[in-house]
C-alpha cells in the first residue's frame, strides 16, 4: 500500500534541505519497492525543525525532524512509514506545545494541506467565506468586516472595512485590489509562508475584497527575494481559474475577478502602500504625498484598496464565521488574531498565531525558548527596522497596537528578532540609519541626507569621539526626521536608534541610565 | 550557473513585447531582459522609451531606482548574504567578514578572476533559520563558517 509523506516545500524548509530530502526518500523507497506518495506541503511554522516531514499512519500524521538528507537511511530502518521510534520523532505535530498553544485562523490550512490543490483547500473549509460573501453582497460583506474590527497587518493598524467602505462608495470605471506581499521587515515571513503554504486562502480573501468594493482586477506586489512564494501564488492562480473561481462571473455569480502577480526588484520603499502603487505602475517607487489616498486615486489614478497579506487572508474566516466570531479574539481595539514571527537568536523560531494580549516575554522566552546561542537575551527588536528595541524589562508589554504605541515601540507585521547579550545596539543603531541612508527613495531630506548624516555620526560615537556632543546632535537629528519625513521610513528610523539610545547608553559610551531598570 | 545569452537588438525586442499586453509592463519588462541577458543594457532603454511612450530619462530613472537591475554583467556567480538585523543577530557579520576575508574582495564586488559577484541582501524571509544567503537563486539558511566554505567553493568552481 501506498504511503503518504510529507515534505515541505516552505522556502525555508528548501533553504535547509527539504528537496534533498524529498529526493533521498523517493531514491531510498524505490530501491525498497516501497509504493510512496510524497506530498509538497506548506510548513507547520515550527522552523526549528524544518525540514519536518510527516508520514500519514492509521493514527494520524506522524512528524519527523528535522531531518537531512543522511538521516533518510536511519528512518526508513527505523519503520518511520509507520511511525517508527527514532532520535528525530515528534509524533504529532498538533500536539506539540507550540503548535497546541496557538489559536490558528488565518493558518489553520497552513502545512496540512497541498498548497497546489484545489480540493485539499475546499476540503479544509476553503471557499466557504466567498461562499458566504455571495449569498451577502457588497454592503453587508463591509459590514461583517467591520464587525471583526480587523486592523491593517501590514504595519500602520488602519481599520480595514472603513478602507473598503471609501473604495465602495467611490465612482469609477474601473478599481483594483492590491495586496501588498512586499514583506521587507527582517524577522517577518508570514506572508511568504502563507503564499507558498495556503495560496487560495489569499486568492479567496482578495476576490471578496473585489465584490465588496467592485473591483474586477487584483494584483499580488511580492519581492524578487521570494522567487518560491511567486511560483506558489502563480501555480494556485491558475488552478483557481481552471475550476471556475477567478475570472468571469466566479463561481457561476455575476461577479467578475481576476489577479496577477507582479514582482518588485529590491526596494524597501516599494512596500510603502503609495510607492508600491507607482513601482506597479512601471515607475520609480517614490512615496506620493496624501492626499490623494489611494482609496481614492491608487492604481493607474483609479479607487484602490491596498492591503497586508494577512489583511486580506484573515477576511475568509470573518465571512465564514462571522466578524463576532474573530472580534471574539483579542484585546482593547486590538481584535482578533496575530500571526507573529518569532526569529533571529532564538531558539525555537517560527510562526506563532494567537489572539493578541500575549507579552513578549511569554514569546521570547517560554515559546520562543530563549536564545539560540544560550546566552542571556538582551533586547528584541520588534516590528522590522523602524520598529524599537525592546530591553527585557519591558518583556511584559502586551501584544497590542496601543500598548506598544504608548512605549514608543510598534507591532508593525508582527516580526520579533531576538539578540542575546553579545549584540551592540550602537551598531544595531548605525545599522537602522545606514539602512534608511541605502532604502531612502529619495523624496525628503530629513530621510535622504538626515540619515547619512546619522551613518557619520554614529561612526564618531562609535569610535568614541565627542560622544556627548554628538549624542545630542543625533537626538536632535532624530527629531527633525520624526517631524520632516513623508513616510515612516524616514519618521520611523530614529525608533530603533533612539530606543537603543535610551535603554542601551553604555553601548554608546555614555553612562548607564540605572533609573530606567526600576520602570 | 545561470546562461545568459549575449546582446542582440531583436532578441531585447523580442522578450519585451511578450509583456506589452499588461497593465503596467515596465518592471516585468526589465526583469525579463536582465533574466535573459544577466543585466539591463544600456541599449535597451531607447527600445523601451520608444514601445512604451515615455521618455529615455523616465526608463533610466526606473532602472536606476531599483537595487536589483544591474548595469553591467555580474560574476559567473552571485552570492548574496543576506544583512539584516536578524542574521545579525544570529552571527552573520562574522560571515559577512569571512566571505569578504575568503573571496578578497568586499560585499557589492567581483572577485578579479571575474567568477563571484558577492552583495548584500536584505531579508530573504529566512529569519527564523538565520543567517541566510542565496547563491545564484539556491537558498541555504542555517549558514555557518563550514557551510558558508561549502557555498564559496561552488561558487569558484
Ligand atoms: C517604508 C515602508 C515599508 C512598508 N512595507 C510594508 C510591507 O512590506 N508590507 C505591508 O503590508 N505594508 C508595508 N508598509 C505599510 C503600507 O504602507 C500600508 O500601510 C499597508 O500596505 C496597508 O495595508 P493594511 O492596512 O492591510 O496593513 C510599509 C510602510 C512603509 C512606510
Ligand atoms: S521619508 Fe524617506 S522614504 Fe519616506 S518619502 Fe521621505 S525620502 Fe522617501
Ligand atoms: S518632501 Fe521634498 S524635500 Fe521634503
Ligand atoms: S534577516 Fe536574514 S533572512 Fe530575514
Amino acid at each position: 500500500m501506498s504511503v503518504r509523506i510529507y515534505v515541505p516545500k516552505d522556502a525555508c524548509s528548501i533553504a535547509c534541505g527539504a528537496d534533498e530530502v524529498a529526493a533521498a526518500i523517493e531514491a531510498a523507497a524505490l530501491s525498497r519497492r516501497q509504493p510512496i506518495e510524497i506530498v509538497r506541503n506548506g510548513s507547520r511554522g515550527m522552523l526549528w525543525l524544518e525540514p519536518m516531514i510527516e508520514v500519514v499512519t492509521p493514527e494520524g500524521r506522524i512528524a519527523y525532524g528535522p531531518v537531512a538528507e543522511e538521516d533518510v537511511e536511519g528512518l526508513f530502518a527505523a519503520g518511520f512509514l509507520t511511525g517508527g521510534d527514532h532520535a528525530l520523532r515528534i509524533g504529532k505535530p498538533e500536539e506539540h506545545p507550540f503548535l497546541a498553544k496557538q489559536t490558528r485562523l488565518t493558518f489553520a490550512r497552513c502545512g496540512i494541506i497541498d498548497p497546489a490543490s484545489y480540493t485539499d483547500y475546499r476540503a479544509h473549509g476553503g471557499y466557504r467565506g466567498l461562499e458566504r460573501a455571495l449569498q451577502l453582497g457588497p454592503a453587508e460583506i463591509i459590514e461583517e468586516v467591520k464587525k471583526s474590527g480587523l486592523r491593517g497587518r501590514g504595519g500602520a493598524g488602519f481599520p480595514t472595512a472603513i478602507k473598503w467602505k471609501t473604495v465602495a462608495d467611490a465612482k469609477a470605471d474601473r478599481k483594483y485590489i492590491v495586496c501588498n506581499a512586499d514583506e521587507g521587515d527582517s524577522g517577518t515571513f508570514a506572508d511568504r509562508m502563507i503564499m507558498e503554504g495556503d495560496p487560495f486562502e489569499l486568492i479567496e480573501g482578495m476576490t471578496i475584497a473585489g465584490i465588496a468594493v467592485g473591483a474586477t482586477k487584483g494584483f499580488v506586489y511580492t519581492r524578487s527575494e521570494y522567487p518560491h512564494a511567486i511560483w506558489a501564488m502563480e501555480k494556485a492562480i491558475e488552478v483557481a481559474r481552471a475550476h471556475g473561481m477567478l475570472g468571469v462571473n466566479i463561481a457561476g455569480s455575476q461577479y467578475s475577478f481576476d489577479m496577477e502577480v507582479r514582482m518588485g526588484a529590491g526596494a524597501y520603499v516599494c512596500g510603502e502602500e503609495t510607492a508600491l502603487l507607482d513601482s506597479l505602475e512601471g515607475k520609480r517607487g517614490v512615496v506620493r504625498a496624501k492626499p490623494p489616498l489611494p482609496a481614492h486615486k491608487g492604481l493607474f489614478q483609479k479607487p484602490t484598496v491596498i492591503n497586508n497579506v494577512l489583511s486580506l487572508t484573515a477576511v475568509p474566516h470573518i465571512l465564514a464565521d462571522g466578524g463576532e466570531f474573530y472580534a471574539n479574539f483579542g484585546m482593547g481595539r486590538s481584535r482578533g488574531t496575530m500571526p507573529i514571527q518569532i526569529a533571529g537568536n532564538v531558539k525555537f523560531g517560527g510562526l506563532f498565531e494567537t489572539a493578541f494580549g500575549i507579552t513578549l516575554g511569554e514569546l521570547i522566552n517560554d515559546i520562543g525558548g530563549g536564545t539560540a546561542s544560550g546566552k542571556p537575551v538582551k533586547a528584541a527588536q520588534v516590528g522590522g527596522p523602524l520598529g524599537a528595541y525592546v530591553p527585557t524589562w519591558q518583556f511584559d508589554l502586551p501584544f497590542d497596537y496601543e500598548a506598544f504605541a504608548a512605549k514608543d515601540a510598534l507591532i508593525g507585521h508582527g516580526g520579533i528578532v531576538v539578540f542575546d547579550e553579545t549584540a551592540d545596539l550602537a551598531k544595531m543603531a548605525r545599522f537602522a540609519m545606514e539602512f534608511c541612508s541605502v532604502e531612502s527613495c529619495g523624496k525628503c531630506t530629513p530621510c535622504r541626507i538626515g540619515s547619512t548624516r546619522g551613518v557619520e555620526l554614529m561612526d564618531r560615537i562609535i569610535a568614541g569621539q565627542r560622544v556627548e556632543a554628538n549624542l545630542a546632535t543625533l537626538t536632535d537629528l532624530c527629531q527633525t526626521m520624526k517631524l520632516g519625513s513623508l513616510c515612516a521610513l524616514g519618521g520611523f528610523t530614529p525608533y530603533p536608534v533612539l530606543s537603543a539610545l535610551n535603554h542601551f547608553p553604555e553601548d554608546f559610551g555614555a553612562p548607564p541610565r540605572h533609573l530606567e531598570a526600576a520602570e | 550557473m545561470p546562461h545568459y545569452e549575449p546582446w542582440s537588438d531583436e532578441r531585447a525586442r523580442a522578450v519585451i513585447e511578450e509583456f506589452s499586453h499588461l497593465e503596467g509592463p515596465l518592471m516585468p519588462m526589465l526583469h525579463a531582459v536582465q533574466e535573459t541577458f544577466g543585466y539591463v543594457p544600456e541599449a535597451v532603454v531607447p527600445m523601451l522609451a520608444e514601445m512604451l511612450n515615455i521618455s529615455r530619462a523616465e526608463v533610466h530613472g526606473v532602472v536606476t531606482f531599483y537595487h536589483d537591475f544591474r548595469h553591467e554583467p555580474a560574476g559567473r556567480h552571485v552570492l548574496k548574504l543576506c544583512r539584516a538585523e536578524a542574521c545579525q543577530a544570529a552571527g552573520g557579520d562574522a560571515l559577512a567578514d569571512h566571505a569578504e576575508h575568503r573571496l578578497g574582495c568586499k560585499l557589492g564586488e567581483t572577485t578579479a578572476d571575474g567568477r563571484v559577484t558577492v552583495e548584500p541582501i536584505y531579508c530573504l524571509g529566512l529569519c527564523a533559520t538565520a543567517p541566510s544567503a542565496m547563491l545564484d537563486g539556491k537558498i541555504v539558511a542555517r549558514l555557518n563558517e563550514r557551510r558558508l566554505d561549502a557555498l564559496i567553493a561552488e561558487a569558484q568552481s
